[in-house]
């Protein structure tokens, strides 16, 4: 016994030390997938600002990357119709998303919350060609009836599906937020006399404020960077959106258009790489102003505690 | 030790097998229209004979019949006749160009059923997507603002319609840009007031082909040359093809090959 415990001891501890090696080098592993990422993008994004001016790019309003004697490579349309859809989703996720998140951690009967909350989640996992199909089947019809529009797929259409799809993001993330905030602060509101309605304006929105808006931001980031449903159901006009119902050409659905048929190395091929590398700057920041709300929010709530 | 004197035994026999069965090469540069056509038959002929190795690039019908000329492929694939000043070009380098028609290119405008207008002139067509018409009545249609439907500007398809139709000026931006000839098509049948154009084979009941400058767009039209917005597509080829390279222009050209190419959406030559 005592002869072999030493021997044991050291087994284990090699073991350990390859599981702790095995897991570094996973986890590193989508560390080094994101280096990756960046750095092709970044590669193959440069060299068309070489070709073209960046007020070309960004203040272009014209899109013709493969016109044979003058190609325009004005992305501003592209760009301006991405935050126009994507606005319009956070119109959509917003309410959606907190309102369901309050409903299902504040007022809602338990009974109903265990069908409620999975059906949220249901939602989160449905791939987006098929909300894809569901923006151009049934809710550009619609919309083409309901306002008389030439076409039902434009701004509004994409706005709606992104905004459903991102509900279940916005909902989650706020949700737990508040059902993090704690029962004492509640308590103290009630006691103090005010109702539930108060003490949920009052109290509860506000302590789990920076979660709420952590939710947000990454409900408008999966927003912005969704392809399948702008490039299904947008429409496809490079034109600056001036209203909803108007047909518009985000980024994504133009990179995810136009990559498989543009000759390697070309103009053109370079040009879709800097949209991609801006798509990754905005959902970048985006990812980063997250980070830091969210650790504010951490901090306030340990305060308290 | 036994082991690897069998592996290594057995991957000199492969090697060896390899290179006893050297392939015969044949690459194929030129037109993105044709590519598909290309690259389907090739396949197929790779296939069913796996000792001829054939690849194919796009770059478009100029840097096909430049490599042809250079001798760097052996088949120049063109989506329009060779020009003078390459056949100029390729004398002066002792080459002959030959170009073998393989398919033909054909473009249906396509209207939503309900529209009263049944053809149009190709001025008008090209008039409409350059934006100089906006409105139904202005070509005899009831009126209401035109829905124009075209294709991704990197494909195929809309280099052809840029080519036969907008004689190289671009299309109005508010153009609703569609993937792919089944959207477009898919597009048209749901709202009137639209205009879009597709490949041959995606002509259905649910959309109304226009016949332009009073031709109806069909095989047969195609085939005769009387439907404007079509075109042949070749495979050109220094002097006349022999050899493997003969063996697969003879595939594409055979039944079998023409029914690759009328399930790619072009118009088979028989």
């Amino acid at each position: 016994m005592s002869r072999k415990a030493p021997a044991r001891q050291m087994r284990r501890r090699v073991r350990e030390e390859i599981y702790r090696w095995v897991f570094a080098s996973l986890a590193f592993a989508s560390l080094a997938a994101l280096i990756g990422i960046t750095a092709v993008l970044f590669k193959e994004g440069i060299p068309f600002f070489r070709e073209v001016s960046l007020k070309e790019f960004f203040l272009g309003t014209g899109w013709y990357p493969t016109h044979e004697e003058a190609p325009e490579f004005g992305a501003l349309p592209l760009i301006l119709a991405s935050v126009w859809v994507t606005a319009g989703a956070v119109l959509v996720s917003v309410p959606l998303g907190v309102g369901t998140a309050l409903f299902l951690s504040e007022l809602c009967p338990p009974r109903l919350r265990s069908f409620l909350k999975p059906t949220v989640e249901i939602l989160a996992g449905i791939p987006s060609v098929i909300f894809g199909f569901f923006a151009i089947a049934f809710i550009a019809p619609v919309f083409q009836k309901l306002f008389n529009l030439p076409t039902g797929l434009c701004a509004l259409t994409a706005s709606l599906t992104l905004g459903i799809m991102a509900t279940p993001t916005v909902c989650s993330i706020a949700e737990d937020a508040v059902s993090f905030v704690p029962g004492n602060l509640r308590e103290a509101a009630l006691a103090l006399g005010a109702n539930k309605w108060q003490t949920l304006v009052r109290v509860v929105i506000p302590a789990a404020g920076s979660g709420i808006i952590t939710g947000i931001i990454l409900g408008t980031s999966r927003a912005i960077g969704e392809t399948m449903v702008v490039l299904m159901a947008a429409g496809g006009a490079a034109v600056i959106p001036r209203s909803f119902t108007v047909p518009v050409r985000p980024i994504t659905s133009t990179i995810a258009a136009e990559m498989g048929e543009t000759v390697v190395g070309s103009t053109h091929f370079h040009a879709l790489f800097a949209l991609g590398l801006i798509l990754f700057l905005i959902t970048f920041l985006f990812n980063i102003l997250a980070e830091v709300v969210s650790r504010r929010f951490r901090m306030q709530l340990g305060g308290d505690l | 030790m036994r082991r690897y004197a069998v592996l290594a035994a057995t991957a000199v026999l492969v090697l060896a097998a390899f290179l006893a069965r050297a392939k015969e090469n044949i690459v194929i540069e030129g037109s993105t229209t044709v590519f598909p056509i290309a690259q389907k038959t090739a396949e197929e002929y790779m296939k069913k004979n796996p000792d001829v190795s054939i690849s194919v690039r796009g770059g478009g019908s100029g840097v096909g019949i430049a490599s042809l000329i250079d001798g760097a492929v052996q088949i120049g694939a063109s989506s329009r006749y060779i020009k003078t000043g390459e056949i100029a070009r390729a004398q002066s380098k002792g080459v002959n160009p030959k170009g073998t028609i393989v398919a033909m290119d054909g473009l249906a405008v396509i209207v939503n059923p309900a529209n009263s207008v049944s053809g149009l002139t190709r001025a008008q067509v090209k008039d409409i997507y350059t934006g100089k018409v906006s409105d139904w009545k202005q070509v005899g249609g009831t009126p209401g603002k035109i829905t124009v439907v075209s294709r991704d500007t990197s494909s195929g398809t809309y280099e052809a319609f840029g080519e036969l139709v907008l004689q190289k000026q671009k299309v109005r931006p508010d153009a609703l840009l569609q993937a792919s000839n089944q959207a477009v098509a898919e597009l048209v049948a749901k709202t009137p007031t639209a205009i879009g154009y597709v490949g041959l084979g995606y002509i259905s009941a649910r959309v109304k082909a226009l016949a332009i400058d009073g031709v109806i767009p069909s095989a047969e039209t195609v085939l005769a040359n009387k439907y404007p917005v079509s075109r042949p597509l070749f495979m050109y080829t220094n002097g006349a093809p022999t050899g493997a390279v003969k063996a697969y222009l003879d595939f594409v050209l055979s039944p079998a090959g023409q029914k690759l190419v009328a399930e790619i959406g072009f118009v088979p030559l028989k």
